[in-house]
């Protein structure tokens, strides 16, 4: 049998055989990916909803505060417990997860908007829609990637835990390491998962990058005397809007 | 649940003090070394973005990956609960000393330089002036590492010592909800009243803050 | 020609932001609604492009009522400036500038390629067109705002504070460009402000609001200064009344001395060409502090005669040559021959 440790070994990195790293990574990408979707399918038109109308802010406002107070590990258990073992329960608690960062920071990025802005969409003849898509949304995009960024990080940390009721993931390496006292094993998960979620922060940091208007972060725009103090400010703010994450 | 919480009363006790110790321990001890990196961070402006980016690497470990992987580093058995303090006083550190920079950042520079020019000397502006002025951002983001640790103290139990994480895996082997309800609503509980206090906390030492609000 | 008929608009809870409000915006000119804050003139102006809706009472805007019409294609075809210009900051100048005519449905690139025509007509460098918004000054981000507005060339524009937020030079500049440029578009304005001063030298018409949206008095700037309706609108007017009316009234009628004449113990003196160099007086001689034509106001007039040193004001011709001499006291008699006219007018 290879001596070398865990992380090295050939066969733990052979993606045909189940179990090895690039299985579990695949099966961990897998479920964030679909908890992800799903509650953005969710959560963004009610965000948008209600950061356009002003309407139930309460509710948006009070949801990433509230969703930050579940314990992971007893939400799993919890709907493990009603529904079953399975990915399906598995899913559903990493959306609920998903749901409140995402409400609360498209909610928040909507509502960040400068009304004046605004104002003067409407006023040149915008439709309500034509003001969410072309105006608000290039402009909330800071804070809600932010938010996502946070709950995307949520769901691969809880994606491990997951692994307790049964799940494949990266998990599986750190609960079956423990309970086989194989700590080569454990060392092995903790770092691929922590790589992975410091790689899909990057990504996202990455996409943020791309896709916000250089306008709004000051990126890379000429800096001309009379206006260096506005842009300073401008690019001050969006550095300050990446909202910390829950490990 | 009732009938669990009667049956179970001490052992619910004891797993809910075990989760607040291990909750508020870390909180302060990473605040309190929060507040010397944050100010650094300030004073020597080119580490205010390393520190965002440590932070950022820091808050992004799974706590579950973290907690396992400090007794090799630590030197502690794999049951230790300093295991859960290091961890959850690692990620307090990471998320206050960006919250204290940025709490500081906030402060007026008008106010900073009318406190210079009356004769403070920086470390006496610092106490009396920046760092009063600072606190609403602050606990601000204490109240986010307050309630975040609660929630995390409970995936603990996964390497035996969680607190009312005992409650979750104990229900969870059992295939019994009630154990797992009565963990989850104290578990919510527990950290809506450290909000709380914290919220209290603030009124008391920013009463400034109300009246500008209340004005507005 | 924009006409309010019996608008009234009271808002959810209750407070009442306009009163019975009939008024008629005359076509190609500015007309300034003015008064103190919750006076309800900017509630008034959104009224026009259906940014609020009155409560009871009709808005007409060519003769059609605009409630009637869909508020997005309605809109497009107003102008609509604001305080801070809110202009778009994840668009660059050219395309916020393209917002309006996109909106149409013209091509982006069409569309773009007339913002720079329109930067240089609000007075910027055409090189502005790639920049974003944060990186512009106040005063240029106000302009591109106009420069937006007018995009699609619209024939009614509404203006809500655009130059308060602008520091006081900038603010003046942007005052008297605005001037040149309606002198050459002729739009129908209609532009909220709370500065009585803004509102004297931009408005053909002055429509002063009363706090519970009462329309207090309607009228030209001079109708304003020399005879408000009230001890409101005397008070919203504000000091030096009568001094800052006189700059409504040309000094073409004002009847002249002789240049060779001595007025007040002092002679004008001349060089070769006759324009005037001084005052020749028993002391020696003295500075003029100025000349006017017959094209400047009395209020020229007034100050000349109030700074000169021998308390006379010198006209000159086109070519600078004196002809004429006018003494304060000469003003005085005017005017008092005026107000007997007007009164005679009104008995």
């Amino acid at each position: 049998m290879d001596e070398s440790p865990y992380l090295f070994r050939a066969a733990n990195w052979d993606p045909s055989r189940p179990g090895s790293i690039p299985d579990l990574l695949l099966a961990h990408l897998g479920y964030t990916g679909l908890a992800v979707l799903v509650g953005l399918a969710i959560a963004l038109p009610v965000g948008f909803w209600i950061g356009h109308t002003g309407r139930g802010s309460f509710l948006a406002i009070n949801a990433g505060n509230a969703g930050r107070a579940l314990p992971t590990l007893g939400l799993l258990s919890l709907v493990v417990t009603l529904m079953g073992l399975g990915l399906t329960p598995v899913v559903v608690a990493l959306v609920v997860l998903v749901v409140p960062p995402i409400l609360t920071s498209s909610y928040a990025g909507i509502r960040s908007v400068d009304p004046a802005a605004v104002d003067a969409a409407r006023g040149m003849g915008m439709t309500e829609l034509q003001v969410l898509f072309r105006v608000e949304l290039p402009m909330a995009l800071p804070v809600l990637l932010g938010g996502l960024r946070s709950a995307v990080l949520q769901v691969v940390s809880t994606a491990t835990v997951a692994a307790y009721a049964g799940l494949s993931g990266l998990g599986r390496l750190l609960i079956d390491g423990l309970a086989l006292n194989d700590y080569g094993r454990v060392v092995a998960g903790a770092v691929v998962v922590a790589a992975l979620a410091v790689a899909l922060d990057l990504l996202i940091a990455l996409v943020q990058r791309r896709v916000v208007s250089p306008g709004i972060t000051g990126r890379g725009l000429a800096r001309s005397r009379e206006t260096a103090g506005t842009r300073a400010a401008v690019a001050g703010d969006s550095a300050d809007r990446r909202a910390p994450a829950a490990p | 649940m009732i009938q669990y919480l009667s049956q179970n009363g001490d052992a619910v006790l004891a797993a809910l003090r075990q989760h607040v110790v291990l909750a508020v321990l870390p909180l302060l001890l990473g605040a309190l070394l929060a507040l010397p990196v944050g100010y650094l961070a300030v004073r020597f402006r080119w580490l205010y973005h390393p520190l965002l980016n440590v932070s950022g690497v820091v808050y992004a470990i799974p706590s579950l990956a973290l907690f396992v992987t400090l007794p090799f580093v630590l030197g502690t058995r794999i049951l230790d609960p300093l295991n859960i303090v290091v961890a959850l006083g690692l990620y307090t550190l990471a998320l206050m000393a960006r919250t204290v920079a940025d709490g500081l950042r906030s402060v007026d520079p008008q106010v900073v330089a009318a406190a210079t020019a009356m004769g403070y000397t920086p470390l006496r502006r610092l106490v009396a002036v920046e760092l009063p002025l600072a606190l609403p951002v602050v606990l601000a983001g204490l109240r986010v590492a307050a309630v975040s640790n609660i929630s995390l103290v409970s995936v603990g139990a996964l390497i035996g010592v969680g607190g009312l994480g005992a409650l979750f895996t104990r229900g969870f082997q059992l295939f019994w909800t009630a154990p797992i309800l009565v963990g989850v609503v104290l578990s919510v509980l527990l950290a809506a009243a450290a909000d709380l206090v914290i919220v209290l906390v603030q009124r008391a030492l920013t009463p400034w803050t109300r009246a500008s609000a209340g004005r507005a | 020609m924009i006409t309010f008929e019996a608008v009234r608009k009271e808002f959810g809870d209750g407070t009442v932001a306009v009163e019975h409000l009939d008024l008629q915006l005359p076509a190609g000119q500015i007309t300034v609604f003015v008064g103190p804050s919750g006076c309800g003139k900017t509630t008034s102006l959104r009224m026009i492009n259906r940014m609020v809706e009155p409560t009871s009472g009709r808005v007409l805007l060519d003769g059609r009522d605009v409630a009637a019409q869909d508020p997005a294609e309605l809109r497009r075809g107003i102008g609509y400036v604001i305080q801070h210009a809110g202009l778009f900051p994840h668009r660059t100048v050219a395309d916020n500038i393209a917002t309006v005519p996109r909106l149409s449905g013209r091509s982006r690139r069409e569309a773009r390629a007339a913002a720079g025509a329109l930067l240089e007509r609000v007075g910027l460098d055409a090189a502005l067109a790639d920049r974003y918004p944060a990186q512009l000054s106040g005063g240029q981000q106000q302009r591109v705002g106009v420069a937006r507005a007018l995009a699609a060339d619209p024939p009614v524009m509404l203006m809500d504070e655009p130059f308060s937020a602008v520091d006081p030079v900038v603010r003046e500049q942007l005052q008297r460009e605005f001037l040149r440029l309606q002198a050459e578009l002729g739009k129908t304005i209609a532009l909220v402000t709370h500065d009585i001063d803004e509102a004297v030298v931009l408005g053909d018409r002055i429509a002063v609001f009363r706090q519970g949206g009462h329309l207090a008095q309607f009228g030209t700037p001079q109708e304003l200064l020399e005879r408000p309706a009230d001890d409101f609108v005397r008070g919203f007017v504000g000091r030096d009344r009568g001094f800052r009316g006189l700059s409504f009234t040309g000094a073409g009628d004002l009847p002249v001395r002789p240049v060779a004449e001595r007025v007040r113990g002092a002679a004008l003196v001349l060089d070769a060409a006759g324009r005037p160099t001084g005052w020749e007086t028993a002391d020696g001689t003295a500075p003029t502090a100025g000349t006017f034509t017959a094209a400047d106001s009395l209020r020229t007039v007034a100050d000349l005669a109030l700074l000169s040193p021998v308390g006379v004001a010198v006209r000159v011709d086109a070519a600078g040559r004196a002809d004429g001499l006018v003494a304060h006291h000469d003003l005085v008699d005017h005017l008092d021959a005026r107000r007997a006219r007007a009164a005679g007018e009104r008995v």
